[in-house]
């Protein structure tokens, strides 16, 4: 219930700003001669185009909200098969860049965290900050020239139609997607993993922490048990707001491996003035955000029984 | 806060400290002592001096077409090497980093000021205002920032070249809109230290004697709060710098004919293979600048808080 007014806002902004837009998506049909003038008017005024703009929002937002996302002008299929062609393979690279990202983020920063300041966490500290000083798309230019042209190990356009079956299907994949999810992954990790640290550096000085050790639980436990479930809850929070970026990510990482998902074909979509494209795509971008962000309040009640939403 | 831990890597043991100093010799002193900042400071100004001052030692045009050394490696002739039309890469180089920093800097001024601004309003105002400001906030965290950019800079880049001219036309939108996108860190920043200070003993000493609300927040809250944000306008620079790279890497920025780093590599990342010089030098400009900004922005972070000295 508390998304409903943030997508309703969001869904305001972006038509205002398409709204706003010079661009007419008449411009073909304007200079097309075969099309009589009147033709032309007779059409806007069929699809709704001359009507004040708050009727045209609610025209639109009621069809969005039926399912009606209307029709590509490019490729002449409905847009909602077009969204559900491209939607799994960007979530399945974001999903196991998230993996990645906490596989590498959550040890590193712990350990990090546990000893301060000595030689482990002076280089993690260092190495996150070249991490997130790197933009994707030069790492993944680097990783194409190490991997793909020098050691010629991977390949570094990626197929949606490999013609494998069984496992040699899923390696193909796994071979393909290796580049992308770690491009996309380490980026979110270098920026993660300081998140984590600072969270845990600041718990572990409390002393509900001295005294789990003073009962005598072994190190591993008052970390693992006591200091980290504790520090996480911050971080959930820092990762939930992080979330449009990683979708930023995965625009530019989907760019320059060719891999064919959402964040090309808005691409796509952007150079070819294919208005309704660019309004559904940024709109499932959108409510995908706020889902996760959703799913960040729900694991946030779960690690912290003291937080209730009633 | 039990334990022993520093609050950070410069922070040093009592009694050390000289009888007195200004508060910013006192915030010099403590930066200096983060060495990595430090030398970051160095690296920056020499990287700024060489796009400034560059240009006018190096006179090698940017356009100057040389097909007899198309897609040359570094040589004494050109110590960046060619592109694929045989124009300097140092040249071009240069001159996209003023393009980058100036982009980088205005933006980081337009977010600050709006930043400022908002979170100003809403710190000192309680009740609705306060409640509304930070619904846009929290909406505007929830956008999904990407793909908005490139939506808006797709349906307003025409309309504005048609009124400044394509190249002021493209630099204001960008920074436009940059900075409308990056505004919210610093909103939250400058309400949370309101919200500690309007309640501080000076504040209302200020008001006992009779000063009015914008003189309290111009003179005695907003000066007591600039820590925070000049340290959120650092990583600004850093975060516009990358964005407009970004943009222009997706071939949404900066047009052809001017050459920004992240245009640069989008030229380039089709000549991988055979000119990896190419990608390579922008792709370390950006770097560099980036990695100096953030190290810069992480010793201002300890030297301007007070609290990390205990």
């Amino acid at each position: 219930m508390i998304a409903v007014p943030s997508l309703l806002g969001i869904s305001l902004i972006l038509f205002t700003v398409l709204a706003l837009a010079p661009g007419d998506p008449f411009e073909e049909l304007a200079t097309n001669p075969n099309v009589p003038p009147e033709v032309r008017l007779a059409l806007r005024a069929q699809l709704g185009l001359d009507d004040p703009v708050w009727q045209r929002y609610l025209h639109w937002l009621g069809s969005m909200l039926q399912g009606h996302w209307g029709f590509s002008f490019v490729s002449r299929i409905d847009v909602d098969t077009l969204i559900w062609q491209r939607l799994p393979v960007t979530v399945a690279v974001v999903g196991a860049s998230l993996v990645l990202a906490l596989l590498v983020a959550l040890p590193v920063g712990v350990l990090a965290a546990v000893k301060p300041y000595s030689w482990f966490d002076r280089i993690a500290s260092t190495m996150a900050f070249v991490g997130f000083s790197l933009p994707t798309f030069f790492t993944g230019l680097l990783f194409i020239l190490l991997f793909s042209i020098k050691l010629d190990w991977l390949p570094f356009v990626f197929r949606a139609d490999i013609s494998q079956t069984g496992w040699a299907w899923w390696w193909e994949h796994f071979k393909q997607g290796i580049m992308p999810v770690s491009v996309l992954g380490l980026a979110l990790a270098a920026s993660w993993m300081r998140y984590v640290r600072s969270s845990v550096l600041d718990v572990v000085r409390l002393d509900y922490v001295t005294t789990a050790r003073s009962k005598g639980l072994t190190e591993k436990v008052v970390i693992l048990k006591h200091a980290v479930r504790n520090a996480l809850i911050p971080v959930v929070t820092l990762v939930a707001l992080q979330l449009p970026q990683l979708f930023g990510g995965a625009i530019v990482t989907e760019q320059i491996f060719r891999i064919p998902g959402i964040g090309s074909l808005l691409i796509d979509a952007i150079l070819r003035n294919d208005t309704p494209v660019i309004m559904a795509v940024t709109f499932v971008l959108s409510a995908l955000v706020i889902l996760f962000n959703l799913l960040a309040d729900i694991i946030y009640g779960w690690l912290d029984p003291r937080i209730s939403y009633r | 806060m039990a334990g022993s831990t520093r609050a950070s890597a410069i922070a040093e043991p009592l009694g050390q400290r000289p009888a007195s100093a200004s508060l910013w010799a006192e915030a010099w002193r403590r930066f200096q002592r983060h060495r990595l900042a430090y030398w970051s400071l160095w690296v920056l100004g020499l990287l700024v001096l060489a796009v400034l001052v560059g240009p006018l030692v190096y006179k090698v045009g940017i356009n100057d077409i040389d097909f007899q050394a198309r897609l040359a490696p570094p040589s004494w002739k050109h110590p960046l090497g060619t592109d694929d039309l045989g124009r300097d890469l140092l040249a071009r180089v240069l001159y996209g980093g003023r393009i980058s920093l100036a982009v980088g800097l205005a933006s980081m001024v337009v977010a600050i000021v709006v930043g400022v601004a908002v979170g100003a309003i809403s710190g000192i105002s309680r009740g609705w205002v306060d409640a509304a400001l930070m619904w846009v906030t929290d909406l505007f965290l929830s956008l999904p920032q990407l793909p908005m950019l490139l939506v808006l800079i797709f349906f307003f880049r025409d309309g504005l070249k048609a009124v400044v001219g394509p190249e002021v036309g493209i630099f204001v939108l960008i920074v436009l809109v940059i900075g409308g996108f990056r505004w919210m860190p610093a909103a939250r920043v400058v309400r949370a230290q309101f919200f500690s200070l309007r309640e501080k003993e000076f504040v209302e000493a200020a008001r006992a004697l009779g000063a009015s609300t914008p003189r309290v927040v111009a003179r005695h809250i907003l000066p007591n709060s600039l820590g925070p944000v000049i340290v959120a306008a650092t990583i600004d620079v850093a975060a516009a710098i990358i964005l407009e790279s970004t943009l222009s890497f997706l071939g949404l920025g900066f047009p052809p004919d001017i050459p920004t780093w992240g245009r640069l590599l989008f030229d380039a990342k089709d000549y991988l293979d055979i000119a990896m010089h190419w990608s390579l030098f922008p792709g370390l400009a950006i770097f560099i600048t980036v990695l100096s900004i953030s190290f810069i922005g992480d010793g201002l972070r300890d030297a301007l808080d007070p609290r990390r000295v205990m």
